[in-house]
């Protein structure tokens, strides 16, 4: 039997309906298909002059859209990238990428209402009815099928008592091949060891303004302010200073000691100076949108809220752990050092990291 | 003259001579001082003190306390400083018009002067920080690119990265800052109205707080370019996606049901 063969009756059917041929509704045959209305004419199909206007507008469009491209080209050699020109309503612009968009936009839209408007008015509309054919393959052509199959099942011996080691074993190769991918995953770069617990804070540590770059003292902080802090020893232009300022980022606020509610963040506050990770504890954003009044400091990614007073506890949203809190003192000179690194890891948790 | 070498050595010697000294200096200041300009100026600043009070009393004090000590509706305002009151009332945010999580700024209802009273009599309750000279706010000058950092270090996570302002917790806000008077924004940085926490000058210096003015300036003022148009609040992604999604596919829909419902036929039905 050959593919070839296919039955008259599963190819799209010819276009058979005369139009205009209406079905009529009778007893016999209550929903009779009343077939396709009469088709009727546009006005380029009787009018020769309506359709030669409608060839020169697809003309005209299509010739826009190579002036544009031309334009494209044109003020992408001609207009310098820094130059800003005001253009209404869109304010003070780049005329490079102003020019740019408009051209390019000009080009394709006009490439686009040519083609539609040369489709709705000069391509022929005579309605087309296309029936699909049945996608069962006819009762011989399934038999023969089944037949072959059984007959290769039989013939390989897999089926029935004779070669069943053969088919286990086939099978067992085919359930282990896989895990050799699954081995490979652990070998997707070294493992994190204890980076996550450790960042650059250590005893002794000035605490360093993150503008002015001198060391901090107590009486630089007022109440209601809030001062960013990095490890004495870090610059901004070290080529791990992104790596490590992710780690030890630190926000540093002055509250009224009879504020603090939590014991142990009175403890390892300084005059009232508390000193907490910068870095939510949700997945890791920067976080220190401080509301002096409250407090709070709220996570502008998924709004998790932390109390300052408080022992940086969570009072809103997804995070679940407090800020850690770095402890912090003042040395000989009387600058602002931390006590030691942070007691916990920063920012999101991890599997390993242990409740704490 | 040997009597005067023997007497110098005398440990009351400094002594005299320092009194000596002063007694000169006090004379010298005595007589060629511009006695009555020094009155008028004392005379001008208590006046204004008195008529800061009766300014006070009438819009202050019904929520400040008779002597600005603060009620149960107002913050007390001994130690705010004159930088304070000249903010929170030029800006209109004072006097509030209804207690709220936010007291929002509004059109000012005093005159400049009239503020200027109320700042000396609150200024005379408490040492605060003054209210700044213009040389102080002046963004002529200043480095845009590191006011620019600074920004981004301390301001940005409430203001948005080009100060187009954001929410808070609880129906608290951070203003949008683009129409925001130089001389306001140094005080707001100074004084740390409402949920806004204090940037004194110990941790962030005058000529950084000019350098933020003036990289505000830069990127959110009325010429500020935005190369491509239509930067839409400055929110970035998000809000550029949804406009894309909404605006942009919206009108793509909303042209091929237009194209699609119009009939090409000559006789329409």
């Amino acid at each position: 039997m050959s593919s070839h063969d296919i039955s008259e009756d599963n190819l799209p059917q010819k276009q058979a309906h005369a139009h205009g041929a209406l079905g009529v509704a009778d007893k016999d045959n209550p929903f009779a298909d009343p077939g396709l209305p009469p088709h009727e004419h546009r006005i380029q199909d009787v009018d020769e002059k309506a359709a030669k206007r409608s060839e020169r507008i697809v003309a005209g469009l299509f010739t826009l859209s190579m002036l544009a491209t031309i334009g494209f080209i044109a003020s992408f050699v001609a207009l310098p990238v820094d130059k800003i020109v005001y253009i209404f309503p869109l304010g003070h612009v780049s005329a490079l990428n102003f020019a740019l968009g408009m051209t390019l936009g000009v080009a394709l839209f006009a490439i686009g209402v040519g083609a539609v408007h040369w489709a709705r008015t000069l391509m022929s509309d005579v309605e087309v009815a296309a029936e699909r054919h049945p996608i069962e393959a006819s009762p011989e052509v399934r038999a023969q099928v089944f037949a072959d199959f059984k007959d290769g099942v039989t013939e390989s011996g897999i089926g029935f008592g004779r070669r069943k080691l053969m088919r286990n074993t086939l099978l067992g190769a085919l359930t282990l091949v896989p895990l050799s991918g699954v081995v490979l995953l652990r070998e997707l770069g070294p493992m994190p060891g204890t980076k996550l617990r450790h960042t650059l804070w250590s005893k002794g540590k000035l605490l360093v303004n993150m503008n002015t770059h001198e060391p901090l003292r107590p009486s630089d902080i007022s109440v209601g302010s809030l001062t960013f802090a990095m490890p004495e020893g870090l610059h901004e232009h070290d080529h791990d200073f992104q790596k490590e300022i992710a780690k030890a980022a630190l926000m540093l606020v002055r509250l009224e000691p009879e504020d603090i509610k939590d014991k142990r963040e009175l403890e390892w506050s300084h005059q009232g100076i508390v000193a907490y990770s910068k870095i939510c504890t949700h997945v890791g954003c920067p976080i220190s949108l401080y509301e002096q009044q409250t407090h709070h400091v709220l996570c502008p990614c998924h709004q998790s809220t932390f109390d300052l007073a408080d022992g940086a506890r969570v009072i809103f949203g997804p995070a679940g752990h407090a800020l850690p809190q770095l402890r912090i003192g003042v040395n000989d000179e009387g600058y602002l050092e931390a006590l030691g690194d942070f007691a916990e890891p920063v920012g999101p948790a991890f599997w390993e990291r242990g409740e704490s | 003259m040997k009597k005067l070498s023997t007497r110098r050595r005398h440990p009351l010697a400094a002594i005299v001579v320092l009194i000596l000294a002063l007694a000169a200096t006090g004379g010298l200041y005595a007589a060629f001082a511009p006695a009555g300009e020094a009155q008028a100026e004392e005379t001008a600043q208590s006046l204004a003190i008195d008529e800061g009070k009766k300014l006070y009393t009438v819009g202050c004090a019904s929520c400040h306390g008779a002597g600005g000590q603060g009620t149960s509706d107002g913050p007390t305002l001994v130690g705010v400083g004159a930088a304070a009151v000249d903010f929170q009332v030029g800006t209109g945010r004072m006097p509030a018009q209804q207690p709220s999580q936010q007291v929002p700024d509004k059109k000012t209802i005093y005159t400049q002067a009239e503020i200027d009273q109320l700042a000396a009599y609150v200024a005379s309750l408490g040492a605060g920080p003054a209210a700044p000279t213009a040389e102080q706010y002046d963004p002529a000058g200043a480095d845009i690119a590191n006011g620019g950092q600074l920004y981004r270090t301390n301001c940005a996570q409430c203001h948005n990265f080009t100060g187009e302002g954001g929410a808070l917790t609880h129906g608290k806000y951070a203003p949008d800052l683009s129409e925001v008077d130089p001389k306001h924004i140094y005080q707001a940085m100074l004084t740390g109205p409402q949920a806004m926490p204090v940037f004194p000058d110990t941790v962030m210096p005058e000529q950084e707080k000019r350098d933020i003015i003036a990289y505000l300036g830069a990127v959110n003022g009325e010429d500020s370019p935005t190369p491509g148009g239509f930067k839409l609040g400055g929110y970035g992604p998000v809000a550029e996606g949804l406009f894309g999604w909404v605006f942009g596919l919206g009108a793509l829909v909303a042209v091929a049901i237009w194209v699609a419902a119009r009939t090409a036929k000559a006789k329409k039905s």
